[in-house]
């Protein structure tokens, strides 16, 4: 059984929603970076995404773009981003790292070098924004076949005839991007979740873990309630940003991470 | 040479070779699949070919001339030098060819706002131009830097009711001013049409953009018949993401007696690390949707791309020329900002025309060529857009040179 199989087992017997976390590796440096990334599953990570900084985000918000440059002016690089995972694995071997980021740099890293690599330091899963299934060859293929999980994107517009196409390769867990737009924008209704959900249900046995626009544990409790996963993203990032030091950054990261699993926590599933 | 179907692209998939595709999010995937699909139809329905060749005609003033360049061609003493004469089209550049082809599908499948993304803002000023004309909202990204150095057509874009977006973001010019773009279709997926200005994007741009500018190479053919009865020997256009070179290319790809060039901006020189030659610099990998020759460094990063010439300054190129160039029917050189500059003076005295600092690399390499070359050689040379709005970056150029002198 993989970690993400493993986690959301866990989960579903305890009767709630997980926490998934999104930072970017390398944001705001190496260490620090290092340091909120080993402190997120305390603070109530129960899956954690890691950014891999690219020069063109395309799909994301200011946010992410700007945590994007912060980690490479750091010097951040995908074997940086790999070397991460490695250091974080040495003592956790049960929070998934689903890696999240767009295609180019791994094409320049080489994909097989790459799969092994990511295989070898515990790298649970992917996500990578610019390769739908049409492209699925490339990628998802060759990580699949090394026990990697691909995790795909769902979004409004992904109507019931494409839906299938989908999810047909998909594992671990389904991601629905509640909003049409970039990262951090606007926030959907409980309602648009709630009926995006039912419909995904009806295509889907995985876990379904919805993100965009979810910023606060009031919010978060809300989406626990109708989803086996809550993603946050963006406001993490913020408090990066808006942190005067490294320390505080790692502070404030792990502070809303706590306040957000406590939100996602009190949730009980119906 | 034994291929004779380099026209035959792209396949279902978009793809050139392995060039193209669609590397979107799936945000974005329903909608450019719909894209095909309306394109498809679109260039099948003889009402709409005839909607298209009316504007062709009537509005942008096709077909334009293929003018023989009687004093540049005594000056290089060699090849015998015709001009396509693109610069002439309303708006004055070939980028309206595209954004009338354009405009018409997003009426075709009610669409209600148009966006664009611009460089040296001939794309931005002919998107605006034709959202007037079909009564479109209109919002144009273009980098802050670009702004900066394209204050004429941002002016015009304004006085055509767009609404311009500065981006800040990177180094402020045409791949940022994309990102931003993109990030926009994104977030308005129901009603808006994106309309790209060059031939590089999600699969069917590529193409698409093609088609629309193909006109050039097809109405070259024609005017050379009748002039000289004959096919040229050689064709030039310079290249950015490529669309008026491919769009004077296609038509002669199976045509295996000519010669094609397309010559990207080598900034200071492709061998220091500001230019735009993505071919000459670059190496594959994926972008906006695309994969294609892009600079970047050694962990896949999107390098900055730099040139004289806005319409240049991009760090990919359309993948069907890619494939064109790994294929080797089609061959790609560079042409320094200098370089440029000098053909851009030479062009002007010469012939009494002002080319566009983008058009002044193809004619470069014309200058540099036509000498070597017999006098019954035909070289036409694609005079891509007129070089009014370029006068501040000349300008500026010459007060440094005679500063330094």
């Amino acid at each position: 059984m993989s970690r993400l199989e493993q986690r959301f087992a866990e989960l579903k017997a305890e009767g709630r929603s997980a926490l998934v976390t999104f930072i970017t590796a390398g944001d705001p440096g190496y260490d620090a970076s290092l340091q909120i990334l080993k402190g997120l599953p305390a603070a109530g990570a129960d899956v954690i995404e890691l950014g891999m900084p690219f020069t063109d985000p395309m799909a994301d918000g200011v946010a992410i773009q700007l945590a994007t440059l912060r980690a490479l002016e750091a010097g951040q690089t995908l074997a940086k981003t790999l070397q991460m995972v490695r250091e974080f694995r040495v003592d956790n071997q049960t929070t998934p790292i689903v890696l999240m980021g767009y295609y180019n740099p791994i094409h320049r890293f080489g994909v097989e070098a790459f799969v092994a690599q990511a295989k070898a330091v515990g790298v649970d899963g992917l996500i990578i924004v610019d390769l739908p299934p049409e492209h699925d060859a490339e990628l998802a293929t060759p990580a699949q076949a090394a026990g990697i999980d691909f995790i795909r994107l769902t979004t409004p517009t992904t109507d019931d005839v494409r839906l299938p196409r989908v999810l047909e390769r998909s594992s671990g867990f389904v991601y629905y991007v509640s909003v049409a737009g970039v990262t951090g924008a606007g926030s959907a209704t409980t309602e648009h979740v709630s009926s995006a959900i039912e419909r995904l249900r009806r295509h889907t046995d995985l876990p379904i873990s919805v993100g965009f626009g979810i910023r606060t544990p009031e919010q978060a409790a809300a989406i626990a309630k109708l989803s086996e996963g809550v993603v946050v993203g963006s406001a993490l990032v913020d408090k990066i940003a808006n942190a005067k030091t490294a320390e505080q950054a790692v502070g404030d990261v792990l502070e809303l991470c706590s306040a957000l699993a406590q939100g996602v926590r009190g949730a009980r599933k119906a | 040479m034994t291929q004779t179907n380099f026209r035959a692209g792209p396949d279902a998939n978009g793809l050139f070779g392995e060039f193209g595709g669609r590397y979107v999010a799936e945000t974005l995937m329903p909608l450019v699949l719909d894209l095909a699909r309306e394109y498809e139809a679109a260039k099948a329905d003889p009402a709409f070919l005839e909607q298209l060749a009316y504007f062709q005609r009537d509005y942008i003033g096709r077909p334009n001339p293929l003018y023989f360049a009687e004093r540049l061609t005594e000056h290089c003493g060699g090849a015998k030098i015709f001009f396509k004469r693109e610069e002439l089209n309303h708006t004055g550049a070939h980028k309206v060819n595209n954004c009338i082809g354009q405009v018409l599908l997003a009426k075709r499948m009610g669409k209600k706002r148009l966006i664009a993304e611009t460089g040296a803002g001939m794309h931005g000023v002919a998107t605006a131009t034709v959202a007037a004309r079909f009564g479109l909202p209109c919002v144009i990204y273009m980098g802050a830097t670009d702004i900066e150095r394209q204050q004429a057509n941002v002016f015009r874009m304004k006085l055509l009711g767009a609404e311009i977006v500065p981006v800040t973001a990177g180094t402020g010019t045409l791949k940022d001013a994309m990102n931003e773009a993109l990030r926009d279709w994104v977030t308005n997926v129901d009603d808006t049409f994106y309309l790209i200005g060059t031939v590089a994007g999600p699969h069917p741009y590529p193409a698409m953009v093609r088609d629309f500018q193909s006109i050039i190479g097809k109405e070259t053919r024609e005017q050379l018949q009748a002039k000289e009865g004959r096919l040229p020997d050689s064709l030039i256009a310079c290249v950015g993401g490529g669309s008026n070179a491919m769009g004077l290319f296609h038509d002669f790809l199976d045509d295996a007696s000519v010669q094609i060039i397309g010559v990207e901006a080598g900034g200071h020189g492709v061998d220091t690390d500001k230019h735009a030659a993505s071919l000459n610099g670059g190496v594959p990998g994926v972008l906006h949707g695309n994969r294609t020759y892009l600079l970047q460094d050694a962990d896949g990063q999107i390098t900055d791309a730099h040139s004289i010439s806005a319409g240049l300054d991009y760090p990919g190129i359309g993948p069907e020329h890619a494939y064109l160039h790994e294929v080797k029917r089609v061959e790609y050189v560079s042409i320094t900002d200098d370089e440029a500059l000098a053909a851009f003076h030479t062009t002007c005295r010469l012939e009494g025309i002002i080319p566009a600092l983008e058009t002044s690399h193809a004619l470069a390499e014309a200058i540099k060529r036509a000498p070597t070359l017999p006098k019954d050689h035909l070289m036409v040379v694609c005079l891509s857009g007129r070089g009014d709005k370029d006068m501040q970056t000349v300008m500026s150029h010459m007060a440094a040179q005679e500063k330094q002198a």
